[in-house]
């Protein structure tokens, strides 16, 4: 193997690991304030779609961005309503929000776009070049930085260890976790952009691929902290670009390439066994999942 | 939610009655909040709804049709509500039916000396092998390691796509068409279409779904394994106390949701298609949640809801051409939204908790002034 084959491996690596950092960070966020969010893999896809939509007719990546942010807000306040104001069980109602993530993402880019799978091409100057991986490694250092050094980070973790102590001490429960929730929205939905204006070209049907699951997995490996989380995402993009640089190549001692399904299946078997060599409940936010 | 547990007030008839009638609530509420989306393009709503209903109960064909999509969402209905019931939530229905439908059509194609009875035990086994294997990994992985059934699930599901891609394009391709698809099975596998539905691909494993039902009922109410998955499901901690194997109930329960829903394929693959298909599955496995939900988990209701959403299943499917802007990705977003409307459920006991509260207080200010 050259350096050269190196140097690619780890520029994919440091490209495919981003946007899972989103989705993990966002994870982090309403995980540590006792909520459950299922529903990342949906914020992801509403991102990638709005991002694609906006910057399409504004021609700003940074445009598309924001609009992506808005949109996961938006959905991520539906959510808050259900699970922490009706006390809906929060598996099912983050399930919900993924079937209605990917149900009207193509319904409106029926009517968008005129075409239900997929959005029209991105030119090349309106997307993003290296500015995420800027983004992604200042929000692990915010996100760390706000759950350790700040009042309200502190706050976020009490609600999701011991809400009861934190209503005590006069913080609403109820209201810190919806923010956390919303937050968290935007966030995920933010990596989601980065899959249609910064990865590929356009927006494509159900292109967030398990990602959100993927980044709930990293947080469970990254024991709810932001930096071991990142280093878990880091390691499944590890995965994803290898095997992308795997497909269709012949490994040493063998005549024909791999097949490429055995490739393609590699990160997903990669989360498998990383949750499974890391036992998660241990280190969990004690009441998450408990409504407040 | 799910579990449905009692309430002191009220015969269990009264109960069940008012559990209809909020489902009900809940469906008409989810069909209308999802229809009035398509408002935005310019569509009217209750004409969407009229078209779905028409073009799923419109002629024989179209129920037929509306049954023939219900079917497999039986299969992965039950699956999930027996997961549901031990306290677990099966993400994996697709990722099991599709390796139970694969191995059916695996067996289809090579045991072709099999006569007729006999060869659709050989292909139900099949099915219910590979989903029992499949669920019964990520049970596994749960109670041994911990891993959330929900993200191994889920993961799962892409692996068994990867699998069956394989096994579909590299071993048992059928070579005289461009599709990806498995060699046909051998005709003693096949399964008629019932007459009565005049053309409509429905076959027997419509009823088969309605003996499964039976089937899942029976071992989760009656049997001592069903107890057992239901003391888990209420109360992991309770269970260990009366000395139930927790991670036994954890495994058995996902590999038998897995080899329930490994049947669910059947009606396609040795029916309509008479051979496995890559991407045949409609995301039956999902749609499930969302049948299993609104049936809470209850056998029986799962056929009902498998129906109806069998039946948006298929009257979307017409949108397609009979709207200008309105695609059948519809369907998706209408079981989205009744499992919104279920949720919001707790709306019900705001209210009621309210009105209690209201009148505990006047109560109080009565006794104190």
């Amino acid at each position: 193997m050259t350096w050269e084959i190196l140097l690619q491996i780890l520029a994919s690596t440091a490209r495919m690991s981003i946007p899972l950092l989103f989705a993990a960070m966002a994870g982090i966020i309403a995980e540590r304030s006792g909520v459950i969010n299922i529903a990342l893999e949906g914020f992801i896809l509403f991102g990638a779609f709005f991002a694609a939509l906006v910057t399409l007719s504004s021609g700003s990546p940074w445009v598309g961005l924001v609009a992506a942010m808005l949109a996961g807000s938006l959905v991520a306040t539906l959510y808050a309503i259900l699970v922490v104001w009706l006390r809906a069980d929060q598996i099912v109602a983050g399930t919900a929000i993924n079937l209605l993530a990917f149900g009207s993402t193509p319904l409106i880019g029926k009517i968008a776009f005129g075409s239900g799978g997929s959005s029209p091409a991105i030119e090349l100057a309106d997307r993003f070049q290296y500015e995420p991986i800027i983004l992604g490694i200042l929000l692990v250092v915010i996100v760390h930085l706000w759950l350790h050094r700040t009042t309200s980070g502190l706050w976020l973790q009490f609600a999701g260890e011991h809400p009861e102590a934190l209503e005590c001490a006069g913080v609403k429960v109820r209201r810190l976790r919806t923010i956390a929730v919303i937050v968290s929205g935007a966030t995920a939905a933010a990596g989601g952009a980065l899959l249609s204006i910064w990865l590929s070209s356009s927006f494509a049907r159900g292109m967030s691929a398990g990602r959100g699951f993927m980044a709930l997995a990293a947080v469970v490996f990254g024991r709810w902290m932001p930096i071991p989380t990142a280093l878990a995402c880091l390691l499944f993009g590890f995965t994803d670009a290898l095997q992308m640089r795997l497909q269709g190549a012949t490994l040493p001692r063998m005549t024909e390439p791999l097949p490429v399904q055995v490739i393609q299946v590699l990160p997903y078997l990669a989360t498998i066994v990383v949750l499974a060599a890391f036992v998660g409940r241990a280190y969990a936010p004690r009441a998450l999942g408990r409504p407040a | 939610m799910i579990s449905g547990a009692a309430s002191n007030s009220g015969g269990i008839l009264r109960q069940t009655l008012l559990e209809l009638l909020r489902a009900l609530v809940a469906v008409a509420a989810g069909l209308l909040l999802g229809a009035s989306l398509t408002a935005i393009a310019g569509e009217n709503p209750l004409n969407i709804l009229a078209i779905l209903f028409r073009s799923a109960f419109g002629t024989p064909w179209d129920f037929g049709m509306s049954l023939f999509y219900a079917t497999p969402l039986i299969f992965t209905g039950l699956s999930v509500a027996i997961a549901f019931r031990a306290g677990l939530f099966n993400i994996g229905a697709e990722g099991q039916l599709t390796l139970g439908a694969l191995a059916a059509a695996v067996v289809g194609v090579t045991a072709t000396g099999v006569a007729a009875p006999w060869s659709l035990f050989l292909a139900v086994l099949a099915a219910m092998s590979a989903g029992f294997l499949w669920g019964g990994i990520a049970g596994v992985l749960k109670a041994t390691r911990g891993s959330h059934e929900v993200i191994t699930t889920i993961m799962l599901n892409f692996v068994a796509a990867g699998i069956a891609s394989f096994v579909t394009l590299e071993m048992f391709r059928n070579t005289e068409t461009q599709n990806p698809e498995t060699l046909p099975v051998a005709a003693s596998f096949a399964l008629k279409p019932l007459t009565m539905f005049e053309g409509a691909p429905t076959t027997v494993a419509f009823f088969w779904g309605i003996a499964a039902a039976g089937v899942v009922a029976f071992l989760l109410f009656k049997s001592v394994w069903g107890f057992g998955v239901r003391a888990v499901g209420q109360s992991e901690p309770a269970a260990l106390v009366a000395g139930i194997n927790v991670r036994r109930v954890q495994i058995t329960a996902m590999a038998v949701a897995g080899a329930v829903a490994g049947l669910a394929g059947l009606g396609e693959v040795l029916g309509s298609a008479g051979r496995f298909r890559l991407g045949f599955s409609a995301d039956y496995g999902f749609m499930g949640i969302a049948v299993a939900l609104l049936a809470r988990g209850r056998p029986f209701a799962v056929i009902l809801a498998a129906i109806l959403f069998g039946a948006l299943h298929k009257g979307a499917a017409d949108l397609d051409f009979e709207t200008e802007n309105v695609t059948r990705d519809l369907a998706v977003v209408l079981q989205a939204s009744v499992i919104i409307m279920v949720c919001a459920d707790g709306v019900w006991d705001a209210i009621r908790d309210g009105l209690r509260r209201r009148r505990s207080t006047a109560i109080r200010a009565e006794s104190a002034g």
